[in-house]
């Protein structure tokens, strides 16, 4: 176990370094930085200037180790737009992101889960067909056009909920609900599927010969197993709604990491864009981390080789 | 003696197959009943029928179905997963894959007791600890803490069957429990369940396509062929004087020291078991059998050849004894 556990965090160390260089050189790739800060209207003075200030005119390695080297200790310099630590402005917008991840991700589970199950155990009926169906057109639809039209809906013609802004619970239910969309669909047919190998496979027909409950068959023995590969995409699935909620924290103007992305990207705030990227980026490797741990905790033949 | 289990008449229908015909058998208390036959004619689908498990889409009809004295035919899934596991329990053929790979040993057969008899835990590991030492495993206190993928396909059949002991059943259903094992395994397992039974004066229907286990075991003998029980007998007379034709031919197939001649080829049954559709009357061997009559095509005449000795064929008992002559 421990030897697994310390195979899987190499890898996710070394593919962090990575992301890391990449971050750094594809900034570096696109152009001169100190022409970019300085901005169309200045002079050549200016931008010597800027490169002197920035450290740019220093060789491209000390600049990459330096820069390494801050990074790590979470120092991603100044915003050029917002005029403050980019550290600051992260954390002060990861807050709104990782919730409405989270809560994505919970109303995702909570639909999914029953829906794979119920379509497993009743396979081949009208009730598979039209969970089927329901994970189709889920998968088909757009989110902004979800998003669009539950405000409409609920917010501008029923106007049970707020449309817009991060004030209060009421205010992820339709953003939370419009990003478990994008996860119900892949994970109600991964249920499906995993409950449908398992409920046929031998220690079912020994659970109830052994005269279990229905319940105890299902879930302690049947879900058990089908969970598995449900908790890696979930994770994974987890990792996608934190780096993907850009159109949803637009649509319902949410001001979380999404939202700061969009923003700098439109400003040119190179500091800020690479920053986002390099965190979402370790949020999601750490996620699959956390999935490859999960899955040893659930599944006993990987723990014990 | 008073039976512990009676199947009369048994019928199960899958789809387009008649898998069981109008089966009829009855186990004893402290008997080893074994249920033969080849491949596909219906054993452990009359194994599965007695406990409920029979597959989604399978219809089963009997005249009576009594377990211990009372009539079970009718009961529901509630009614029958309260005697499954506490008074009537089975092992199968798949060692390998019969256990559930996510849980430990100790779990998944303190799971019985603590279903049926709602035994606090402790005292249901006890038991689970007891049970494995009696069918055979060193150091049970180690295997329970163990997971199936951990132990050898021996050990996992004797965990199966000490798993099936947990609520003291009356009734033991194994459906080939030796086939998946090696040969030197097989003997240990057989040997096992003889003596449980012996100690717990267990019922068991043992099922096996191995007439040897047969002759090791077995107390009486019912041999099945598409769907049908074909002849039924105590293990000694049906080896002594096998009656209908496919008894006779299954047992000219087994090599026996110092009868069978160097270069003589072993006797073999040509073709296979037919696939039977509903509404089949007659009897499913005649395709393949050298005595077949027109006869064979009507209702077949359930006969007795002996004390405790039925048949179920158009030929009177001892007809191959008068066709030799």
């Amino acid at each position: 176990m421990l030897r697994f556990i310390l195979r899987r965090f190499t890898v996710a160390v070394l593919v962090a370094l990575t992301v890391l260089t990449l971050a750094f050189l594809l900034t570096r790739l696109s152009g001169d930085l100190a022409i970019s800060i300085a901005g169309p209207n200045a002079t050549a003075a200016d931008v010597e200037t800027i490169r002197q200030v920035y450290g740019l005119n220093r060789p491209l390695v000390v600049q990459y180790f330096d820069w390494l080297g801050r990074a790590v200790q979470g120092d991603f310099g100044e915003s050029f737009f917002f005029r403050d630590r980019v550290a600051n402005l992260i954390a002060s917008r990861m807050g709104v992101t990782i919730t409405l991840g989270l809560v994505g991700l919970a109303i995702a589970l909570v639909v999914s889960l029953p829906l794979g199950i119920l379509a497993a155990v009743r396979e081949g009926s009208w009730v598979d067909r039209a969970v089927s169906l329901v994970a189709l057109v889920g998968q088909a639809m757009p989110s902004f056009w979800l998003g669009l039209v539950l405000m409409i809906t609920f917010g501008l013609n029923l106007g049970w909920l707020p449309i817009s802004g991060t004030g209060s619970w009421e205010h992820y239910v339709m953003p939370g609900v419009v990003l478990a969309f994008s996860a119900i669909p892949s994970l109600t047919r991964l249920t499906r599927s995993g409950m449908i190998e398992a409920l046929s496979s031998d220690y079912i027909r020994t659970a109830r010969a052994k005269g279990l409950s229905r319940l105890s068959i299902l879930v302690k023995h049947g879900f058990r197993n089908a969970a598995i590969p449900v908790v890696s995409i979930a994770a994974v699935q987890l990792g996608f709604m934190l780096g993907g909620s850009i159109v949803i924290e637009t649509v319902f103007a949410l001001h979380g990491i999404g939202y700061l992305a969009w923003e700098s990207i439109s400003k040119n705030d190179f500091p800020v864009v690479q920053a986002v990227v390099l965190v979402l980026a370790l949020i999601y490797i750490a996620l699959t981390l956390l999935a490859d741990l999960l899955n040893a905790v659930l599944d006993p033949r990987l723990r014990t080789s | 003696m008073s039976a512990l289990l009676e199947v009369q008449d048994l019928r199960v229908t899958i789809g387009s197959t008649a898998a069981v015909r109008g089966a009829s058998l009855a186990v004893n208390k402290g008997e080893t009943h074994c249920l033969v036959g080849e491949s596909g004619c219906g054993k452990s689908i009359t194994a599965l029928s007695v406990m409920g498990l029979l597959p989604r889409g399978a219809k089963r009809e009997t005249t009576a179905l009594r377990f211990a004295g009372e009539e079970i035919g009718h009961f529901g899934e509630r009614e029958m997963s309260r005697l499954r596991g506490d008074r009537m329990a089975m092992i199968f053929q798949e060692p390998m894959t019969s256990l559930n790979p996510a849980y430990t040993v100790g779990s998944q057969m303190t799971e019985v007791l603590r279903r049926h008899r709602g035994t606090p835990r402790a005292q249901a590991v006890d038991r689970a600890a007891e049970l494995l030492a009696r069918v055979g495993i060193t150091a049970p206190g180690l295997r329970l803490g163990q997971y199936p993928h951990q132990l050898s396909g021996g050990l996992r059949q004797r965990v199966m069957i000490a798993m099936a002991l947990m609520c003291d059943p009356e009734l033991l259903i194994a459906d080939e429990p030796t086939t998946a094992l090696d040969v030197t395994v097989q003997a240990q397992i057989l040997r096992l369940l003889a003596t449980l039974q012996k100690d717990l004066g267990l019922g068991i229907l043992l099922i096996t396509h191995d007439l040897g286990i047969v002759a090791r075991v077995a107390d009486r003998v019912s041999v099945m062929y598409a769907g049908e029980v074909v002849e039924s007998a105590p293990t000694a007379t049906l080896f002594a004087a096998p009656e209908h034709p496919y008894t006779r031919g299954l047992l000219s197939c087994v090599p026996v020291p110092g009868k069978v001649k160097r270069d003589e080829p072993l006797g073999s049954i040509p073709g296979v078991v037919p696939r039977m559709r509903p509404g089949f009357t007659g009897c499913g061997f005649r395709d393949r059998c050298g005595q077949a009559s027109p006869a064979c095509e009507g209702t077949l005449p359930r006969q007795q050849a002996g004390p405790d000795h039925e048949l179920l064929c158009t030929l009177a008992p001892g007809w191959h004894g008068r066709n030799a002559a």
